[in-house]
């Protein structure tokens, strides 16, 4: 309220209900309408799927089929690989056609393994075994079915629910259900809650039986009147005591988890924390419908709503799209008109990334194709100064200093935009959408971190070595003094046999004298028996080649170890020297002997 | 298709710097048009004056920086540069003051820091305070009576010949020695607050007329760009509460010190406050450190106007605090979403 600290007020919406207001955060045009008109329409079959193996934060799942292979829909085709991964489905019956690296959706233009299906138009699934009720159920059953169904986040992130759904049960109170969508254009889930607002709750009951929450928040923006009353027809019985659908004024960015957990409770938080550290769980309305569908219908993650929408698009609309359709395909039967769009944007406006073509699957994070026409987003102008004006400030939901980031990002100076919070920035463009020098502000936070991460590794890599460089050495002075222990063992030991001898030979004769004079003479100059015995002349040229040639080559070794391993120097540039001594030693003997000869 | 693969966010709020420059470039234009109506033709001269000789300076140097020139003259800060520093000159500055000023504004304020966005402090301010101290007497005798456009038929005339002739301000009764703060503060040591009030500059039972509207009116103007998000209004504010809190504290007693009304409204107190004192890049950026940032002018026009030897603050005032403005940054970084600021280092 005043502009410099958090809200921190709690206040009323029309209808009495309690919201915290977001201390930035921006309210673009919402064009939401537009993909509204018409129900959600099933996409039709197509000839080809190419299902993409790390569709999730995580490992990449592990193909489990040949080329050549029929599968039939919903079959396991990649098991997941580790405890944070996703297994991957059939999303049709057909034929494995190929296993191969193909162009994904991703920001940088990613290639990955993905396995292609030929479609065989049956869509034949494969046996399933649906559950009426989850109390005849073991919960390890039910978290194994929501593991093998590749059920992950549809919100954005695609976290695989299954590992949030593992995290300690014992102090989360509160379910927030994401029906915010806050994003402008998108409405994937405000369809969703309108027509299968049953699913979604169903799918709360899911999450809800793990748990046992006090309370399950259903939030959503106040611009989806007509899915919030869906939303709060469908609320079934035995959950009308703890469900509340809460509403609140549209502004972006209210979706975002950590925005709204602020909203709905007046509470942060922590910074690089998570919502369970202060007892609460979050899922998307789009993840607990597929949950639903996972563990009532044994339906994996095959399907997903994604918006086309943009002034380029005949029929914008909600299409229920298999997991693996050729975006190419979807545009198709949405009516894009190739010639009118720039840009094809997977994703919002404010947070989605351009796509190089539409070549490119459909994923399980695809929640909008956006396709605009130059005149509906035009291009952001040429870059100009920072004029330190602010807007970014007040726009930051994160109460961030973006323009002082984006300095120390431009002068590399990490420490300080780390310091600055940085890694608090969950990269929204509120701050570049309201910028009047048009600066691409989030790109800069982007690269920065990129930035930090990388040199953080290599940290870690250089200390790795330093560690492995340390435990090298220890080794080599342990073996060294085992070494030298056994040689003194031993040196005791022939000592201990001489004195026996001795002592043996004392007794034989009773000249002491005589006995301690052979001895000596047995071992002429004690002091220097550890020299080596004298060589000729040809043994130590020979010595001599073959120590120089040790030298060269250990040289070279240590040339490579500057510019390649910089922990090796210290090890190498030891042996060199002494592999010099040696030679200036061998030198000295042949100098000797040659002065004999 | 050949598709564009750009950046996230693909749509901008249509704010560009050149909006930003002209909304408050219009903000200043009623205080500007009574300026004008009150004292006279020479605010308009000065104005053009100025304005051109920034739009020339600034393509020359920005030539020599080569950077674009039009894109840079088009942004509007350098024409908004010469506006407020003309806003600041005394009416019948000579030209050559007005153009001297200009350029140490354009051409070492600003670019030779960098061009916009890079310069410390606030250009216009640093042309007013050099020709402060470099000619003091053009800058202090200069100025005009309330009723120099009203009255007088031939102003254009006067303010013509005084701006670009050699007309002696002191022949010409149209002419007044000093602004009312000036009059007050130096006229209250030897006079009772009834008889100073009493000379023809705070003539009309006004405490300062001409310059009360002037005020208001840039209080009008601040006040919208408040509203229009132009600025916030926490360096106002903070500036304004401080300055009036300093006067009542020190001038509750009109016999011996400025009081509190002449200290708001009659200098350049308001224009400072809402124009001057908001430019947003030699100034203090998060909403807590303006506050403290318009505290600091504040303080300092009191204690300067009071103590010191200038007759309005409101520059050096600014100037100070642009050189502390990076140290209240540092300490009033506003606490970040789920942060323990209990951990922050540095504090």
């Amino acid at each position: 309220m005043w502009g410099f600290t958090r809200a921190g007020k709690p206040r009323k919406n029309g209808e009495g209900q309690t919201y915290w207001t977001l201390p930035g955060s921006v309210h673009p045009p919402e064009n939401k309408t537009q993909s509204l008109v018409n129900a959600i329409q099933a996409m039709p079959l197509v000839r080809e799927y190419v299902v993409p193996l790390n569709q999730h934060i995580g490992a990449f799942a592990l193909p489990c089929v040949d080329v050549g292979q029929h599968v039939l829909k919903g079959e396991l085709i990649a098991e997941a690989a580790g405890f944070i991964s996703a297994p991957a489905h059939a999303p049709t019956s057909g034929e494995v056609i190929a296993i191969e690296e193909r162009q994904v959706p991703h920001a940088s233009g990613l290639t990955t393994s993905c396995i292609i299906i030929r479609a065989d138009g049956k869509d034949q699934w494969r046996p399933r075994e649906p559950w009426d009720d989850l109390q005849s159920h073991r919960v390890a059953d039910i978290l194994a079915r929501v593991q093998r169904s590749g059920v992950t986040g549809l919100g954005g992130a695609s976290f695989p629910t299954a590992v949030k759904l593992s995290s300690d049960r014992d102090h989360i109170d509160t379910l927030i259900v994401n029906g915010t969508e806050c994003e402008p254009y998108i409405t994937a889930d405000h369809s969703l809650m309108r027509e299968r607002a049953a699913a979604v709750y169903a799918g709360i009951n899911v999450v809800d039986h793990l748990y046992h929450f006090n309370r399950i928040l259903v939030a959503i923006e106040d611009n989806k009147p007509d899915a919030i009353v869906a939303m709060r027809q469908a609320i079934p019985d035995h959950l009308k005591e703890r469900v509340e659908v809460r509403t609140f004024p549209t502004r972006y960015p209210s979706g975002g988890e950590k925005q709204l957990i602020y909203i709905l409770t007046g509470r942060e938080v922590p910074s690089g924390g998570l919502p369970l550290d202060i007892g609460m769980l979050c899922h998307n309305v789009g993840t607990l419908a597929a949950l639903s569908d996972a563990v009532f219908h044994d339906e994996p993650l095959l399907r997903r709503i994604t918006t086309v929408t943009g002034e380029a698009v005949a029929r914008p609309g909600n299409y229920d799209t298999l997991i693996g359709t050729p975006m190419r395909e979807l545009c198709r039967v949405a009516g894009v008109n190739t010639d009118k769009a720039d840009r094809v944007i997977m994703g919002g406006p404010m947070m989605g990334f351009a796509l190089p073509h539409t070549d490119l699957p459909v994923v399980k994070a695809t929640n909008c194709l956006l396709i605009p026409t130059g005149t509906e987003l035009p291009l952001p102008g040429v870059a100009q100064p920072c004029i330190r004006c602010g807007l970014c400030e007040q726009a930051c939901p994160a109460s961030l200093l973006p323009q002082q980031l984006m300095w120390f990002a431009q002068a590399k100076e990490l420490d300080k935009a780390e310091d600055h919070r940085l890694f608090d920035c969950i990269e929204c463009g509120a701050c570049a959408y309201v910028c009047p020098s048009n600066i691409p502000l989030v790109q800069y936070y982007r690269a920065a971190k990129g930035q930090i991460r990388q040199e953080q590794a290599e940290h870690k890599q250089a200390e790795r070595a330093r560690v492995r460089f340390e435990a090298r050495q220890a080794r080599l002075d342990r073996e060294a003094a085992e070494k030298e222990a056994k040689r003194q063992e031993r040196a005791a030991a022939a000592a201990r046999a001489n004195a026996a001898k001795l002592a043996a030979a004392a007794s034989d004769s009773t000249d002491v004298s005589d006995a301690v004079e052979r001895a000596k003479s047995k071992h002429p100059d004690k002091p220097t028996a550890a020299t080596p015995p004298a060589l000729t002349t040809e043994q130590l040229t020979a010595k001599l080649s073959n120590l120089t040639g040790r030298v060269a080559k250990a040289e070279s070794k240590l040339a490579e170890a500057r510019a390649d391993a910089p922990e090796q120097v210290k090890a190498l540039e030891t042996t060199v020297n002494k592999l010099q001594e040696q030679i200036k030693k061998v030198q000295a003997d042949l100098a000797r002997a040659e002065e004999q000869n | 298709m050949a598709l564009l693969t750009i950046t996230s966010p693909h749509t901008v709020s249509n704010t560009s710097v050149q909006k930003i420059m002209l909304t408050v470039w219009a903000a200043t234009l009623p205080g500007f048009l009574a300026l004008v109506v009150f004292f006279g033709w020479g605010y308009l001269i000065n104005a053009i004056l100025a304005v051109t000789t920034a739009l020339v300076a600034e393509a020359v140097i920005v030539r020599l920086r080569r950077r674009p020139v039009w894109t840079c003259l088009s942004d509007g800060s350098a024409m908004l540069t010469a506006w407020l520093l003309a806003l600041a000159l005394p009416p019948f500055a000579p030209w050559w003051v007005t153009v001297v000023g200009v350029l140490a504004a354009i051409v070492f304020a600003k670019h030779l820091y960098g061009g916009l966005g890079h310069n410390p402090f606030n250009p216009a301010m640093v042309g007013y305070a050099l020709l402060l101290i470099s000619f003091p007497l053009e800058m202090t005798t200069r100025w005009a009576t309330p009723d120099a456009l009203l009255l007088d038929g031939h102003s254009f005339y006067i303010a013509w010949t005084a701006v670009f002739g050699d007309l002696n301000p002191l022949q010409i009764d149209a002419f007044t020695m000093a602004t009312p703060l000036d009059t007050y503060k130096y006229d209250i040591a030897a006079l009772t607050q009834a008889e100073v009030l009493q000379q023809g500059i705070f003539a009309k039972g006004y405490r300062a007329y001409g310059w009360e509207w002037v005020s208001l009116l840039y209080l009008i103007g601040g006040v919208v760009l408040i509203f229009r998000k132009v600025i916030t209004w926490h360096t106002p504010v903070a500036l304004l509460l401080t300055l009036s809190v300093m006067a009542l504290l020190f001038s509750w007693d009109g016999d011996t010190r400025v009081p509190l009304s002449l200290h708001l409204l009659g200098g350049a107190t308001m224009l400072g406050a809402f124009f001057i004192a908001t430019d947003p890049v030699s100034s203090a950026t998060s909403n807590r450190g303006k506050l403290v940032y318009g505290a600091g002018i504040g303080l300092l026009i009191y204690v300067i106007r009071t103590w010191g030897n200038y007759p309005d603050a409101v520059a050096f005032a600014v100037l100070l605090m642009n050189f502390a403005a990076p140290l209240i940054d540092y300490y009033t970084r506003p606490r970040a979403y789920g942060e323990n600021t209990n951990q922050r280092e540095g504090l």
